[in-house]
């Protein structure tokens, strides 16, 4: 326990006679009165007799420090205070330590922030130029020497992009056949046309769906995990130490996860698009049409060209998504909290890229009449 | 409150064996740390004294035996006995271990923040005394990957120190750091131990810093996995019985085979 008894002086000045033991847990109502009595002195000595404290800490040294700066180190005097502690008050500057040595850097005016972010996006798209250019360079490398592609690398991120992602790819396609054909199977019975929510899911699976869910689920799962994994290596100045070694990053890291990500995207569209296709069995199914009659009317009306269709954008689905999750990943600055922002804008600008390059497709297929 | 005894401990090791999971590396060892001294944990890289201070300050589980902090048991300690224990002292890890999202002030005030009931403006002032304590008073606002290693090296002591704990535990804290600063937290560690009584469990290899701070000594070695020497290092320097001991403190290598 501590206490503090304050005595007026005949100058009008203050003694505040302290007692007991002075840390966190006995400051907080002592530090208040104290304050309010060097203000009551106004401007008159102020003498803080520690002679019956029998501990300080740092915490009450910094309720001395705190009284000294208030009332300014000439007018407030701690007197009396065991040679122990007084050692512990005579390392601090009460000055000093009043002023903020390293204070933020004020606010930019709104003009200058408009430009940093504008001049911001614009170093950014030119980044993204230089590693598209690095990353084909690479890839061109890679063809030119599979021999030296980490192929034990790649078997690996294989293993987590593909295998491991198989469940989900198959929930969600699933699911998403379930659901389009029993949605849209509702209204065109009333026409007596269920048949033709065949064509439906065949074609939207086929052409559409099975390669962009299989491409968004790539952004949740292995696009978050490059932007993770190379963000962690950047900050932990691996990504340097490869450097230093004359090893290129992009050949050495970036390369095996975007031929994993080229490898298994296809497979894993082909897995969603069948699996999508058996969800809507399954719901065609209860509204009695017959396996064989669903299978027959599919094949009637999606031929070869559907199918690559699709096939072809998740090649391209796969690139875009392992890049940007590999770039992102190579931007972390500094501090756990950037790899999580990388991690974010992964998912994020991956998500967004696939969405525009898919309407570029649907333009280019129109044009050429696919 | 009743004067502290001299040879009074205040962590209590005994019959620990400290290892992860079912690897033991350091088997059988008892010792205790008296209170206020300052106690230093010697060794050779890679022999056990990171993994011996993660069992004191309760991160990983012993195989076997107990560490009595204060008279508790930080083996088997849970719910709010647990958080009381954790209470009593502060911790440098090894690489720092700083919060990079926070400032230094901000890594600082975080166990102030959540501990005490002081208001802001006082925390503020004992964030920036403890890192003058260290010197680093003109950096508060600096993020950890701003600063050198070293510079964070001494924040985390700053942090370690913020609630003035009875025991602080230190994994090498001068290593990267230069002779004059060393020297400066030499004096630091000894103006805490001596003028409040903090209790100091330091693993070490700066043998000048040692020798001028160390009460007691202990040694590990992972090739005879527990203590080997125990005692005053300047005893142990001149006259262990154990050449291995001695070697370590002449800084000598391995003879070499005739
Ligand atoms: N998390 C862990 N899991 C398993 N073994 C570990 C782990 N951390 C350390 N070890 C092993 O424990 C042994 C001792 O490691 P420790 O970190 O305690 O060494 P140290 O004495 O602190 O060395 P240094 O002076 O280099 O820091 C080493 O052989 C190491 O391989
Ligand atoms: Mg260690």
């Amino acid at each position: 326990m501590a206490t503090l008894a304050i005595s007026e002086t005949a100058d009008g000045g203050r003694v505040l006679a302290l007692a007991g033991r002075l840390d966190a847990s006995t400051i907080r109502p002592l530090w208040d009165e104290g304050r309010r009595a060097v203000a009551a002195a106004q401007g008159a000595r102020v003498v803080v007799d520690a002679a019956k404290v029998d501990y300080c800490d740092g915490a009450g040294v910094a309720m001395l420090i705190g009284l000294m700066q208030q009332g300014g180190p000439d007018r407030v005097e701690v007197a009396n205070l065991a040679p122990a502690f007084a050692a512990l008050l005579g390392q601090f500057d009460a000055e000093r330590l009043a002023r903020d040595l390293d204070p933020a850097p004020p606010r930019r005016p709104a003009v200058e922030e408009t430009g940093l972010v504008a001049a911001t996006i614009w170093a950014d798209l030119k980044r993204l130029i230089v590693f598209t250019g690095e990353t084909a360079a690479a890839l061109a490398w890679a063809v030119r020497r599979p021999d030296r592609v980490r192929w034990k690398d790649v078997w690996m991120i294989c293993e987590r992009v593909g295998v491991d992602a198989l469940p989900i790819v198959a929930l969600i396609s699933f699911l998403l056949g379930v659901i389009l054909a029993f949605e849209s199977a509702v209204p065109m019975r009333r026409f007596g046309a269920e048949l033709f929510v065949a064509d439906l899911i065949g074609i939207a699976m086929l052409r559409e769906l099975g390669a962009l869910m299989t491409a968004i689920l790539l952004a949740g799962r292995s696009g978050a995990a490059f932007a993770a994994e190379l963000g962690t290596m950047t900050v932990n100045q691996e990504v340097d130490a490869l450097t230093t070694m004359g090893l290129d990053p992009v050949r050495f890291l970036v390369t095996p996860r975007i031929i994993a990500a080229l490898l298994m995207t296809p497979l894993l569209t082909l897995f969603a698009d069948l699996v999508g296709l058996l969800g809507g069995a399954v719901t065609m199914h209860a509204f009695s049409i017959p396996f064989v009659t669903y299978i027959r009317e599919i094949n009637g009306i999606v031929d070869f060209g559907d199918f690559m269709a699709g096939f072809v954008k998740s090649f391209v689905f796969a690139v875009l998504i392992a890049g940007i999750g590999c770039l992102r990943g190579l931007q972390a600055r500094a501090g756990a909290s950037s790899v999580g922002d990388s991690a974010t804008s992964a998912v994020v600008s991956g998500i967004v890229l696939l969405v525009i390059v898919d309407g570029v497709f649907a333009v280019v297929y129109y044009l050429l009449g696919i | 409150m009743a004067a502290a005894l001299p040879d009074d401990p205040i962590i209590r090791v005994r019959d620990v064996t400290a290892g992860y999971g079912e690897t033991a590396i350091l088997e059988h060892v008892t010792f205790d740390v008296r209170r206020g001294e300052i106690f230093v944990i010697l060794g050779g890289s890679g022999s056990g004294k990171s993994t011996l201070l993660k069992h004191m300050i309760g991160l990983e589980p012993t195989l076997a035996g107990s560490i009595l902090i204060d008279g508790d048991d930080i083996v088997t300690a849970e719910g709010d006995l647990r958080q009381a224990i954790l209470r009593r002292f502060g911790v440098m890890y090894q690489s720092g271990a700083l919060f990079g999202s926070m400032t230094l002030a901000e890594n600082v005030r975080l166990p102030l923040e959540e501990y005490t009931d002081l208001d802001d403006g006082e925390i503020a002032l004992i964030a920036r005394m403890k890192l003058a304590m260290v010197g680093l008073d003109a950096y508060t606002g600096h993020l950890p990957a701003e600063v050198s290693g070293g510079m964070q090296k001494r924040a985390a002591i700053a942090r370690a120190l913020a609630l003035d704990p009875k025991i602080v535990f230190l994994d090498e804290p001068s290593a990267g750091l230069d002779p004059i600063t060393s020297a400066e937290l030499d004096a630091l560690v000894r103006r805490l131990a001596r003028g409040l009584g903090v209790t100091f469990v330091i693993v070490s290899h700066e043998l000048p810093s040692i020798f001028a701070i160390a009460d007691r000594v202990i040694m590990v070695d992972r090739a005879r996995r527990g203590i080997v020497a125990e005692g005053d290092p300047r005893e142990l320097c001149d006259s262990s019985p154990d050449p291995w001991v001695r070697r370590f403190f002449h800084r000598e290598a391995e003879p070499l085979p005739a």
